[in-house]
């Protein structure tokens, strides 16, 4: 077993040259290449770390821009509603006031129908009535039921207390006219007499009297001074007739209206 | 018979010869250099690359990361020298599984060659790095009476690098043609198996203990 030392330094030559021969054809590209990737890589990882670093701060902002979106709907959506609610509450007010104010033309309707109604029904009673009368007066119509009315005018005269004696009274002091005596037929001079003294008994003074024929009276008589006025007809009657009848008419209205 | 490729000569003039243990290097290296050129001709830095460039890369990995697991910082500076003795001798050793096949390292030329090139390169990195005067002043470490145990720690394990590696596969060839002349069938190829094994472990012996030395000479300024 000998070393050959010509081989020795051959093998050292060849070793070297391999050495150098695999640097160039397998250790360097073999290296390069692996760098090469690492840093390509590396540079995608940082391209993704940055992509996912920018996607974040999308996602952050799209986020804020969602949030701020709800809160802006929420606001609108509020407003919305507050504004309905007040639109609500002001259409219900005008619908109010316009059922108030309708319901008080209503009111006022029916009041001038039932005033219309009733001066209709007066009107026709006091038609109806005065034809009647007239007509049944004038058929009886006599000596006897004229006396009989000065009678009753006279005696009411007499029995007038001392409050309405002043107060008829001071009115005939007041006027500057004479008294108004109006009568639905016409008085004989006895008659005109008659009541002539007697009013110059109640009030105690002599007054001058104006004498005058109102048919419409219907058998009546009535004294007017100034803001005084004693009467007797059967108007008076009639009158109290219509007046009974406009109070039920009224009552029966005002019942229709609170049911409706 | 014949214990080394050496003593196969095929050309001989004076002094000069050329034996099998050339020619097999340079086969081997014609090998290793043509298939490298080969595979590197097109290498991708792509994510996606060829079944080849990938074997490759792996096994310069590999050798990176031994390199540095033992303590090389820079790896990429001593991989062309230590790879190339892993390779070198892990492909000569590989090889023995084809017939007639006679391993260089199975020649005390070729290992003591490659013993002197650890030998050499032990210097030339450790002067490289910290120059001339700390190098040498480390043969003086711990003290000066340490200089010729030093000197002889450097000659000794030349040596045995060189005989470790030519004894081991030396052994089994000649165990394999032993074996042959008594059970010709079986225990061959057992051996021969064995011989694969041994001869991967050198090669990783070899260099680890190459990179071992190279290390620390390059850390002389770290340990002082």
């Amino acid at each position: 077993m000998q070393i050959d030392w010509f081989t020795v330094v051959a093998q050292i030559l060849n070793f070297l040259i391999l050495v150098g021969l695999l640097r160039r054809f397998l250790y360097q590209p073999i290296l390069n290449a692996i760098d090469a990737r690492e840093k390509k890589i590396a540079s995608q990882l940082e391209e993704a770390a940055s992509k996912k670093e920018e996607a974040e701060k999308e996602k952050e902002l799209f986020l804020h821009k969602n949030e701020d979106f709800d809160r802006a709907k929420m606001e609108l959506m509020k407003k919305a509603h507050d504004d309905s609610e007040q639109k609500r509450l002001q259409l219900l007010e005008e619908a109010r006031n316009e059922a108030s104010t309708m319901r008080t033309q209503l009111v006022k309707t029916t009041m001038e129908a039932h005033h219309s109604l009733k001066q209709e029904i007066q009107e026709k009673v006091h038609r109806e009535v005065f034809a009647i009368t007239q007509k049944m007066l004038s058929d009886l119509a006599s000596m006897d039921l004229e006396d009989q009315t000065i009678k009753v005018f006279l005696g009411r005269l007499k029995t007038l207390n001392e409050a309405e004696k002043r107060q008829f009274l001071e009115a005939f002091q007041s006027s500057s006219t004479p008294i108004l005596v109006r009568s639905a037929f016409d008085l004989p001079e006895k008659k005109r007499e008659e009541i002539e003294q007697t009013v110059s008994q109640v009030i105690g003074v002599q007054a001058h009297f104006l004498f005058k024929t109102v048919p419409e009276l219907v058998s009546g008589i009535e004294l007017t001074t100034k803001g005084y006025k004693l009467a007797w007809s059967i108007a008076e009657y009639l009158h109290a007739l219509e007046k009974n009848i406009a109070e039920t008419a009224i009552e029966k209205s005002k019942t229709v209206f609170d049911k409706t | 018979m014949k214990l080394s490729p050496d003593e196969t000569v095929f050309w001989e003039y004076g002094y000069i010869h050329i034996n099998l243990t050339m020619v097999t290097t340079w086969a081997l290296m014609a090998m290793m250099v043509i298939s490298s050129g080969w595979i590197t001709r097109n290498l991708k830095s792509d994510i996606r690359i060829s079944r080849w460039q990938l074997i490759l890369e792996i096994i310069v990995i590999m050798i990176n990361n031994q390199i540095k697991e033992i303590g090389l910082e820079k790896p990429e500076r001593y991989i062309a020298f230590i790879g190339t003795l892993f390779l070198f001798i892990g492909l000569a050793n590989i090889c023995m599984i084809f017939p007639f096949y006679q391993a260089p390292t199975g020649s005390l030329s070729t290992t003591a060659g490659l013993a002197i090139c650890v030998f050499l390169s032990v210097p030339y990195y450790g002067i490289r790095k910290n120059g001339l005067l700390a190098y040498l002043q480390s043969y003086l470490k711990p003290t000066f009476i340490m200089l010729p145990f030093n000197l002889i720690s450097e000659v000794s394990r030349t040596l045995a690098l060189a005989v470790r590696l030519f004894g081991n596969i030396m052994s089994g060839g000649m165990i394999v043609a032993i074996l042959l002349t008594i059970a010709p069938f079986i225990f061959p190829v057992v051996m021969s198996m064995l011989g694969l094994l041994t001869g991967i472990v050198q090669a990783y012996i070899f260099s680890v203990l190459a990179t071992v030395y190279i290390a620390a000479a390059i850390r002389i300024k770290a340990i002082a």
